[in-house]
């Protein structure tokens, strides 16, 4: 699915969060959402999953533009995981796996989430209460939901924060492998340099609500003559006149 | 509306009170012991005085009819309160689902948690006390949906209120129906107030319920006009609760608060 942000502003009373940003995410590819905490990723990343409703502006996605018209049917294919948010933590994950799934519409249901059990290792805890989880295996589940329904469009918002390296790896890992076997265009969120630069085929920095920056690693980081992406966001963050 | 969604969403709340017997058991604990409180308050009236005579039965009865109410209403809250506590909120409102059918989901919700508290409770009372709701006989049905439809609506308005204001609001939900209760004429009859009380309590459907189940236990008349005014004046305010939740909502998502709605 290709997505397309055109103009797009929130103003909050006299705060703007997201000052008319522009780009887009061609199919299949993925973007990374840069910037420092408080420059607009998740408003913006609110608005293009129909959370928040955009002050002007509009968003696109596949050539139909999110409306409360279109939103059913757009949601239905899209999808969405964060460690800022969970699953009712009183139900095992097959039973929080199970109700996405049947809100989903997806078919099969079964051998969907035997597939994503199978995928991401889910087996020993698959009749676990999710609240007794451990991080790592919540955020596995957390995946486990947002492909439930098999996305052309997910959104990720730092989906290896809090975790150690192993799985944080395993996560990237399962997502390089997803994404080449399925159709799927992304749109990451992260403060992770190096996961941005091995997921993503471009990516656009925000600050202060407005993108300062885009393209892919390698010409912003040659642009601002710096080693690397973490290099280049110390710059493009600490850099008081942009 | 899709109703596999629906059955989805009850399906979230089915499995979490299947999982809990700490929650089947807090959900029958309260009615019960309201029944055994109104129970032995009203037998020492009627023990004391000729005047009270049937007060078990009345008072019971009015009991009965008031927890209903007062569960669906809670039943309703706490179920929307489950989404916020659980932080599933988020992943609630980007699922590909209608705000009609989350309403419909809880309404349909709200019945079964009210019934697993209130039918042990109401069963407990014909031994007991010798008092039986059914005893109102055909009209209890109508009744008992008037209630629950007027139950939901305030249980709407709260949710609306959780919408607008966020979690914060929880408190207006448990204070919701004690602020109601003088007007509704639960125990007492409408002469009781003030003139001027009376004409606000007249605007609530609870005062017309609880008239008619005395019209039919003390004097066994039933009036069908006031039950009917009473559904009325339920699916009147209960539009109106549906109009100021879509509201609300609209409001959360100009807001921002629905991404980051929890404790």
């Amino acid at each position: 699915m290709k997505l397309e942000v055109k103009n797009l502003i929130k103003k909050f009373k006299s705060n703007i969060a997201v000052n008319n940003i522009s780009f887009e995410i061609k199919k299949n590819k993925t973007l990374g959402l840069l910037g420092p905490n408080g420059c607009g990723k998740t408003t913006s990343i609110g608005m293009m999953l129909g959370l928040i409703t955009p002050s002007s502006g509009e968003i696109f996605i596949n050539g139909i533009c999110l409306n409360p018209a279109n939103r059913i049917k757009l949601l239905s294919e899209m999808n969405f995981a964060s460690p800022y948010i969970e699953l009712p933590k009183k139900l095992t994950v097959k039973q929080n796996l199970e109700i996405y799934a049947r809100l989903y519409g997806v078919e099969n249901i079964s051998d969907r989430i035997y597939e994503m059990v199978e995928n991401l290792n889910l087996k020993n805890f698959l009749n676990k209460k999710t609240g007794e989880l451990s991080s790592g295996q919540k955020n596995r589940v957390s995946l486990a939901k947002s492909l439930i329904n098999k996305p052309r469009l997910l959104f990720l918002d730092e989906p290896t924060a809090s975790l150690d390296p192993d799985i944080g790896d395993f996560v990237r890992e399962y997502l390089e492998k997803y994404k080449n076997d399925n159709e799927l265009t992304m749109l990451l969120a992260s403060h992770n340099m190096k996961e941005v630069e091995r997921l993503c085929d471009s990516v656009v920095m925000m600050k202060k609500g407005k993108i300062v920056d885009k393209g892919t690693c390698g010409e912003i980081v040659n642009k601002h003559g710096r080693k690397n992406l973490e290099d280049t966001f110390l710059k493009i963050a600490r850099n008081n006149n942009e | 509306m899709n109703s596999s969604k629906i059955f989805a969403l009850c399906l979230r709340h089915i499995y979490l009170i299947k999982g809990s017997f700490p929650r089947i058991l807090d959900l029958i604990y309260w009615p019960t012991i309201q029944i055994f409180l109104w129970g032995f308050i009203s037998k020492f009236f009627t023990l004391s005085s000729s005047f009270y005579e049937n007060t078990v039965g009345i008072i019971l009865s009015a009991a009965i009819l008031y927890d209903f109410l007062f569960r669906s209403s809670i039943s309703y809250n706490m179920m929307f309160l489950e989404e916020i506590w659980s932080r599933n909120f988020t992943n609630l409102f980007i699922a590909p689902i209608k705000l009609s059918e989350i309403i419909a989901a809880l309404t349909f919700t709200a019945i079964f948690r009210t019934l697993i508290g209130l039918v042990p409770a109401s069963i407990i009372a014909i031994p007991l006390f010798g008092v039986s709701i059914f005893k109102i006989g055909f009209p209890l049905i109508f009744l008992l949906t008037t209630l629950y439809i007027f139950g939901v609506t305030l249980g709407l308005l709260v949710t609306a209120g959780l919408l607008r204001f966020g979690p914060s609001f929880e408190n207006i939900a448990w204070a919701s129906l004690f602020f109601l209760a003088p007007l509704g004429c639960i125990y007492y009859p409408l002469e009781i107030l003030p003139y001027w009380l009376q004409i606000i309590a007249k605007l609530l459907p609870l005062v017309h319920i609880f008239e008619e189940m005395r019209n039919i236990l003390i004097y066994d008349i039933i009036n069908y006009y006031q039950i009917l005014n009473a559904s009325l004046i339920s699916l009147i305010y209960f539009v109106v609760g549906i109009i100021i939740f879509y509201w609300s909502y609209s409001g959360a998502k100009n807001r921002g608060t629905l991404i980051n709605m929890g404790e």
